[in-house]
């Protein structure tokens, strides 16, 4: 089971307390989170489940490579963060 | 008579009221520091509708059902899924996402048919709704029709759909308005479209695209519901009015202090009287000399009117953007609002105006509700 855990500017939309969810992918991680938190699917993936342009989601530290399918892996232990893409001061 | 009014800001959506003293005061605000695009009030059941544009999180809608007391977020439109491997480009070779940017008109069907709800969004979309905006249905033939490619960014970086008449005759008949790319009819309720243009120009195109329905930038247009037929259009090379229900277009020239600007409304009862707002075209995009004033003609433009008692007459630079000049149903009070945060109202057609705010965030629109 790994953990996800949301970037507290979401909190202000959605209600979404970090949560632990079972998952091989980013992808399924995400939907086992968006099962608990439907309304978040949208703050965070396009309508064509692609990671928002300025959205961003590391797996244990490190950036994932497929913004657009969300298939990079993730492990029991993995820690899953959804954060915005902060560029500039 | 209308005596409350919404501002749609960079930072929330205020709402203003006019007091037993007879002054606007704001009163409250919703989704404050949130990007506000736009708010409408749906004339058959009440009800308010905002949108928002998140930037990070993408474009949200909400509708309040008590006047902005409590909002709730409803359904967004979602572009089609682009087949594989297909990067579309506009003319100028640059990409257009088929993802929703930003809602950049909402529109109410008629009386009689409730429920229905039209959209227009960046990039260039139209959408409807027939369920009071929980889910939405995109306007493919005019999002698949081939001249859409020809569409260009105007306010934006990719083309928007920013005005939506519903004709109020025929609920089926629906004309569009796109910056940058022209006005198109659907008589049939969207299943097919054509563009109708005669009479514009955009100076800004190449030589052989001066009059290509394509290359027109219209910057906002509206039709006067108690006539029609009349219509006006506030475009990129100036002042615009059709008198056979859109069809074609006669450019009305020689318009002090400038043609340029971009919002229009006109009378609900008289079709020859509407306002505009000029600005200094285009690369400057602030008002002449300073001076903030509003344009009315109530002769079909034959001549016009620059009032400006009340409104700043030196060292102003508000712009004021295509949905920030409302007017309310009685054609008697109007107020606008502007980059640099200023909003005025006025009660009397615009001779004399009221300064309601000086230091809001920068306004996108105003609506009386």
């Amino acid at each position: 089971m790994s953990r996800v855990a949301f970037t507290t500017n979401l909190q202000r939309h959605v209600a979404c307390p970090p949560c632990t969810v079972a998952g091989a992918t980013v992808q399924e991680s995400l939907e086992a989170a968006f099962a608990l938190y439907p309304k978040l699917r949208g703050y965070v993936l396009d309508e064509h489940g692609a990671l928002r342009f300025h959205m961003a989601v590391f797996v244990d530290g490190t950036p994932i490579a497929d913004r657009r399918g969300l298939s990079d892996p993730v492990s029991a232990a993995s820690e899953i963060y959804v954060m915005q893409a902060l560029s500039g001061g | 008579m209308s005596d409350q009014l919404l501002v749609s800001t960079r930072k929330g959506l205020f709402s203003a009221h006019r007091t037993a003293r007879g002054v606007w005061d704001l009163d409250s605000v919703s989704f404050l520091g949130d990007n506000v695009s736009l708010a409408m009030q749906d004339p058959r059941d009440g009800a308010w509708y905002a949108a928002l544009d998140h930037g990070h999180f993408g474009a949200k809608l909400h509708r309040s059902k008590d006047r902005g007391a409590t909002w709730e977020e409803i359904g967004v439109p979602a572009y089609p899924t682009p087949p594989e491997g297909h990067v579309e480009k506009d003319f100028l070779g640059r990409e257009i996402p088929w993802r929703l940017m930003r809602f950049w008109c909402l529109t109410p069907g008629l009386a009689s048919q409730p429920g229905l709800l039209w959209a227009g969004t960046l990039p260039g979309g139209l959408f409807w709704s027939e369920d009071s905006g929980a889910t939405w249905t995109m306007v493919e033939a005019l999002w698949n029709m081939p001249e859409r490619r020809k569409w260009a960014g105007g306010g934006a970086d990719v083309p928007g759909i920013h005005s939506v008449c519903v004709d109020p005759r025929d609920g089926n008949r629906v004309v569009v308005a796109v910056s940058s790319g022209g006005v198109w009819h659907t008589q049939d309720c969207g299943k097919t479209w054509t563009a109708h243009t005669k009479g514009m120009r955009a100076d800004y195109a190449p030589p052989e695209l001066v009059e290509a329905p394509e290359s027109q930038d219209p910057h906002r247009m509206v039709q006067c519901p108690a006539a029609p037929d009349i219509w006006w259009i506030q475009h990129h090379n100036g002042i615009f009015r059709s008198t056979d229900d859109a069809m074609s277009w006669t450019e009305i020239k020689d318009v002090k202090p400038s043609v340029f600007g971009f919002p229009v409304v006109v009378h609900p009862k008289d079709p020859d009287t509407a306002w505009f707002v000029p600005a200094i075209k285009d690369e400057r995009r602030i008002p002449a000399e300073g001076k903030v004033v509003v344009n009315r003609t109530r002769d079909g433009g034959r001549t016009f009117e620059t009032l400006h008692r009340g409104l700043p007459q030196s060292w102003a630079y508000d712009l004021v953007y295509r949905h920030a000049l409302d007017l309310d149903a009685t054609g008697e009070r109007l107020a606008f609002g502007s980059t640099t945060g200023s909003v005025w109202v006025s009660e009397n057609a615009g001779e004399d105006w009221l300064t309601l705010a000086e230091h809001l965030p920068p306004v996108h629109a105003v609506l009386f509700v």
